[in-house]
C-alpha cells in the first residue's frame, strides 16, 4: 500500500536535482574569496618581505615599501573607532533600554538603516563639504577619520544594541525591583554581560573602516606624501587609496607591487574578521545563564 | 473587621511620614537622568547625521541646481562634458545608463544565486553545515571595494580579451560581475532571515500532505516569504546602485549609452570619484557634481526606505 | 496572635484602588491597610488581582507597559504617587516572585549588590551581610564554599532562595513575597517559613499564596482576592474558623473552589 508511485520517485528525483543545484549556486558564492586569494598570494607573495611591510617606498612608489601607508590606515581606523564608538554605544544603550515604542525611535532606526545604505562617495562629498570646508579642518586626518566614523555607526549601533537585548529582561526587572537606577542596572548586569558582543562589532567596524577608499579619497588621504602625518590635522597616505593608485595611475610599477599590496590589504581585513566570527562562536558557546 | 479603615482615612494627609527622610532624590537619581540624557544625544544623532548629510552636499550642489541646472538637458542628454571649453554640458543619460546597465546585469547574474544560496541555507542544510555557509558568504562581504576593483583591473579584464575576442576587457560585463559578487552576501543574509521568519508550521501542514522538501519550499514557503525577499533583492540593489571604487576601477572610462556587454560605460558614482579632484571647490563643475551625489542619495534613500517598509511587514506578520 | 497597637501609622494603606492593564480591569475598589510589623496574607485563585495589587505597591507599573492604576495607596505614611524618588521606595521594600533570578554575578555579588548599591563598601561588612541573609534564606549551608559560583546557574530553588536572601539584604520595611514557595521543595519551605515568622519583629511581610494553609499557618491577618475583588478583611484566625462576612470566603477556604 505505501510503495512508491511514479509520481513520488519523479518528485523525489527532482528534490535530489534542485539540493545539488542549490549547493553548487551557494557554492559559486563561496569560491571567488579562494580564488582571489590564491591569485593575490601567487602573484603578490614575491613582493612581501618584512621591508616590504615596514620601510618607505622608494622611486617614485615604483619600490620599496608600504610603511607611511600601513601606518596611515592605522591612524584613520583609529581616530574613526575614537569618534564612533562611544556615540554608538550611547545610541545602542538608547534603543535597547530607553527608547519608547513611538515615532522618534522608528525614525531613528530608519536613519541607521540609511546611514548604513549611502553611498560610500556620497559620504566622502559629505565629508568635503562639512569637515574640510565648513569645519575648516582642511584635507586632514581628522576630516576623514570623521567621515569614516559616521559611515561605520551603523555597525557599531546595531551590533551593540543587538548584545544588549540578548540579556533577558529578567535581569533587569530584578534589579530595578531592588531600587537600583537604570544606570546602576546597565552599567553592573547589561553592560559586562554585552562586552564582548560589543567586542565583535567594533573589531568588524575596524575590518571595514581599513578597506574604505572613496570617504578617504578627498578628505584626508593622498598619495605621494613625503612625510609621515604629525598630527590630526595633516593629510596621510592609506592602504587602500595606495592600491588604487598604484594599479590605476602610476606607470611602471613591477608587476607584483600592486598585487602585494592588495595581498596585505586583504589580509588584514579578512583575518580581523576571521577574528571578529572567531569571536562570536566563541561567545556563543559560553552559557552565563 | 473592616472598622479598623475609619480611623486611618487621614493617612496620606500626615505632615511628616516615617519615609520622609528616605525620600530624597540622590547622587544616583541624577546620574541617572544625566545617563538618560546623553544616550538620548547619541540616539538622535543617526537623524542628525543623515540630515546633516543631505544638508551639506545639497549646500555645496546648490549652485549649480539654481542657475545651470536643466532639468531635460540632465535626464535626456548624452553629452556629459563638463570640462569643454566651448560651452560646458551636463547632461546624466549616460552616466545614469551606465548605473543601471551595471547594476542591471549584476541582479540578473546575483539574484538567482543569493536567493538560491539563502533557500539552500535555510531549508536544506542542516545547523551545523548553514551556520559554516553563512560564515563564508559572510567573508564575501569582508573583501573591500578597491579589492574588486583590483580584481576587475588584472584579472578579469585580460580574462574577458581572452575568452570573448574583444579589445577591451573593462565594461559592463567586468563591473557587472564583480557588483554581483559584491551585492550577493547582503542579498543572502536578508533573504535568509526572510525564509527562517516564515513559521514551522507552513512547513509542517505542507509536509503532512506529501510534499517533498522542494515541493515545501515553493508552494507554502517562498510565497509567504515574498515581501522580504523583495526586500532583500531592493537591498542589493542600493547596494549596486551605490558603489564606487569597483565600478571605478573596471567599467571604463568611456561616457556613453551601452549597447552591449563589452562596452565601456561610466556610472554616476564613478564619474563623481574620477572627476571630484580636477574641480576647483564652487566652480559649476564641481557642483554639478554634488549634485549628482543629491540624485544618487535621493535614490539610495527610496531604496532603503522601501526595502525597510517591507522588512517591516515580514516581522510584524511573522 | 500578637497584640498590635492600632494607633501606629500602618505600613501599607490603600483606598479605591482600582488596577487596568491597557482596558482591561484587573483590580477595583480596593480599601484595606497593612499594620506596621504584621504578617498579611492575601489568598485568592489565579487571576484575582493579587500580584497586581503586589506591583503597584513598589510602583512596578512604571516599567510593566500598559499598566495604570487609580485610587491612593500609601506606603510608609506617603502616597506613592508622591515618593520623588521611587528608587529610594523600591529600596525600601523587597519583592520575591514565582520565578526565580539569580543574577549573573558570583553569589556573593548576588547578596551583596543591594549592599553596595546603597553605599556598603568595605569587605569585612559585606561578609557579614551576605553570611546573614543567606542564612536566613535558608541557602548558606550549600553555598557558603562556592560563593564565587555564578547566581545563575544555580538550580531553580537555589535561585528562588538566593532572590529571598537579595530582598533581606535590602534590610526592608516592607517585604512582598507573591507565591514563592513554587519553585521551592517542602522542606526548604518550611525553614523559610521559620525566617518568615522572626521578620516580622524586623518588617511587615506581604505574602500572596495559593496554599491557604500556608497563610493559616502564618498570616496575623488574611484578604481574600477574588476576580478582581477584595471580597473580605480579617484576623486569620476568626476566617479559618468559619466567622466570615462572605459566603464566598467560606467556601474558598473550605476548598469548595480552587
Amino acid at each position: 500500500m505505501f510503495e512508491a508511485t511514479a509520481l513520488n520517485v519523479s518528485n523525489q528525483r527532482l528534490q535530489a536535482l534542485v539540493r545539488v543545484l542549490l549547493l553548487l549556486m551557494t557554492v559559486v558564492l563561496i569560491l571567488p574569496v579562494v580564488v582571489i586569494l590564491s591569485v593575490l598570494i601567487v602573484r603578490g607573495g614575491p613582493v612581501i618581505s618584512f621591508d616590504f611591510l615596514f620601510t618607505e617606498p622608494t622611486h617614485g612608489m615604483t619600490a620599496g615599501g608600504i610603511l607611511p601607508a600601513l601606518l596611515g590606515t592605522v591612524w584613520l581606523v583609529a581616530v574613526a573607532l575614537l569618534a564612533s564608538v562611544p556615540v554608538g554605544v550611547a545610541a545602542a544603550i538608547y534603543l535597547s533600554e530607553y527608547a519608547p515604542d513611538n515615532w522618534l525611535t522608528r525614525a531613528i532606526n530608519l536613519a541607521i538603516i540609511n546611514l548604513a545604505g549611502v553611498p560610500s562617495i556620497v559620504h566622502a562629498l559629505f565629508g568635503v563639504g562639512a569637515f574640510v570646508l565648513f569645519f575648516k579642518f582642511g584635507t586632514s586626518i581628522l576630516a576623514a577619520s570623521l567621515t569614516l566614523a559616521i559611515m561605520t555607526l551603523p555597525v557599531v549601533i546595531v551590533s551593540t544594541r543587538e548584545s544588549l537585548q540578548a540579556v533577558p529582561k529578567a535581569f533587569r526587572e530584578a534589579c530595578w525591583n531592588m531600587g537600583a537606577t537604570r544606570w546602576q542596572t546597565i552599567w553592573r548586569i547589561v553592560l559586562p554581560n554585552s562586552i564582548s558582543g560589543i567586542l565583535t562589532g567594533v573589531i568588524l567596524e575596524v575590518s571595514r573602516t581599513a578597506g574604505e577608499t572613496a570617504p578617504i579619497m578627498f578628505t584626508g588621504a593622498a598619495f605621494f606624501l613625503p612625510f609621515l602625518p604629525q598630527s590630526v590635522f595633516d593629510q596621510t597616505m592609506a592602504m587602500s587609496l595606495h592600491l588604487f593608485v598604484i594599479s590605476t595611475q602610476v606607470p611602471n610599477v613591477p608587476d607584483a607591487l600592486p598585487f602585494g599590496v592588495a595581498l596585505v590589504l586583504i589580509a588584514m581585513v579578512l583575518t580581523m574578521n576571521a577574528v571578529s566570527i572567531a569571536f562570536r562562536t566563541y561567545l556563543r558557546r559560553k552559557k552565563k545563564w | 473587621m473592616q472598622t479598623e479603615l475609619q480611623a486611618t482615612q487621614s493617612v496620606s494627609t500626615s505632615t511628616s511620614s516615617p519615609s520622609d527622610d528616605l525620600d530624597r532624590r540622590d547622587r544616583a537619581w541624577y546620574i541617572d537622568k544625566l545617563v538618560a540624557m546623553l544616550v538620548f544625544v547619541g540616539g538622535i544623532s543617526a537623524i542628525i547625521f543623515i540630515i546633516g548629510i543631505f544638508v551639506f552636499i545639497t549646500r555645496e550642489g546648490f549652485g549649480f541646481i539654481l542657475t545651470r541646472f536643466d532639468v531635460v538637458e540632465f535626464f535626456t542628454s548624452t553629452a556629459w562634458r563638463p570640462t569643454s571649453d566651448q560651452r560646458p554640458t551636463y547632461g546624466a543619460l549616460a552616466l545614469i545608463a551606465g548605473t543601471a546597465s551595471v547594476t542591471g546585469l549584476a541582479m540578473l547574474v546575483s539574484v538567482p544565486f543569493s536567493i538560491g544560496a539563502a533557500i539552500y541555507i535555510s531549508e536544506f542544510s542542516s545547523g551545523r553545515v548553514g551556520e559554516v555557509l553563512k560564515v563564508l558568504v559572510e567573508l564575501l562581504a569582508a573583501i573591500p571595494s578597491v579589492v574588486w576593483g583590483f580584481i576587475g583591473l588584472t584579472i578579469m579584464n585580460p580574462l574577458i580579451i581572452d575568452t570573448f575576442h574583444v579589445p577591451i576587457g573593462l565594461c559592463v560585463l567586468n563591473s557587472g560581475l564583480i557588483l554581483g559578487l559584491m551585492a550577493a552576501p547582503i542579498m543572502t543574509t536578508i533573504a535568509e532571515d526572510a525564509l527562517k521568519a516564515v513559521p514551522d508550521t507552513y512547513r509542517e501542514a505542507a509536509e503532512a500532505l506529501g510534499a517533498t522538501r522542494w515541493q515545501v519550499t515553493t508552494r507554502a514557503v517562498l510565497p509567504a516569504a515574498k515581501q522580504g525577499l523583495v526586500a532583500a533583492v531592493l537591498l542589493g540593489v542600493g547596494r549596486g546602485f551605490g558603489e564606487t571604487m569597483a565600478v571605478l576601477m573596471a567599467s571604463g572610462h568611456a561616457v556613453n549609452l551601452p549597447t552591449s556587454v563589452f562596452d565601456s560605460v561610466r556610472a554616476l558614482t564613478a564619474t563623481i570619484a574620477a572627476e571630484l579632484g580636477e574641480t576647483a571647490v564652487g566652480s559649476e563643475h564641481y557642483q554639478a557634481l554634488f549634485t549628482l551625489g543629491i540624485l544618487l542619495f535621493a535614490v539610495t534613500f527610496s531604496i532603503n526606505l522601501a526595502a525597510d517598509l517591507m522588512v517591516r511587514g515580514v516581522r510584524k506578520t511573522s | 496572635m500578637v497584640a498590635q497597637p492600632i494607633t501606629e501609622v500602618p505600613e501599607v494603606s490603600v483606598r479605591n484602588l482600582a488596577i487596568r492593564y491597557g482596558a482591561k480591569p484587573a483590580l477595583s475598589g480596593v480599601s484595606l491597610d497593612i499594620r506596621q510589623r504584621e504578617i498579611f496574607g492575601i489568598v485568592g485563585p489565579a487571576n484575582s488581582g493579587k500580584t497586581s495589587f503586589l506591583r503597584v505597591l513598589n510602583r512596578m507599573d512604571t516599567f510593566t507597559t500598559g499598566m495604570s492604576f487609580e485610587g491612593d495607596v500609601c506606603v510608609g505614611g506617603r502616597n506613592v504617587r508622591d515618593w520623588r524618588n521611587l528608587y529610594a521606595l523600591r529600596r525600601r521594600i523587597g519583592v520575591v516572585f514565582p520565578l526565580p533570578v539569580g543574577l549573573p554575578l558570583s553569589v556573593y555579588d548576588n547578596v551583596a549588590l543591594a549592599p553596595r548599591l546603597a553605599g556598603v563598601d568595605k569587605k569585612a561588612e559585606l561578609d557579614v551581610i551576605v553570611e546573614r541573609c543567606l542564612r536566613r534564606a535558608a541557602l548558606w549551608d550549600e553555598v557558603k564554599d562556592r560563593l564565587k559560583a555564578l547566581g545563575s546557574l544555580l538550580s531553580g530553588g537555589q535561585q528562588q532562595r538566593l532572590t529571598i536572601a537579595r530582598a533581606l539584604s535590602q534590610k526592608p520595611k516592607l517585604l512582598l513575597l507573591d507565591e514563592f514557595s513554587i519553585a521551592v521543595d517542602p522542606v526548604t519551605t518550611m525553614r523559610i517559613e521559620d525566617v518568615l515568622k522572626e521578620l516580622r519583629n524586623e518588617m511587615t511581610v506581604v505574602l500572596v499564596t495559593n496554599l491557604v494553609q500556608q497563610a493559616r499557618r502564618l498570616a496575623d491577618r488574611t484578604a481574600f482576592f477574588l476576580m478582581g475583588e477584595c471580597v473580605e478583611v480579617g484576623d486569620t484566625e476568626d476566617l479559618f474558623t468559619g466567622e466570615v462576612q462572605d459566603q464566598r470566603t467560606r467556601d474558598y477556604l473550605e476548598g469548595r473552589f480552587g
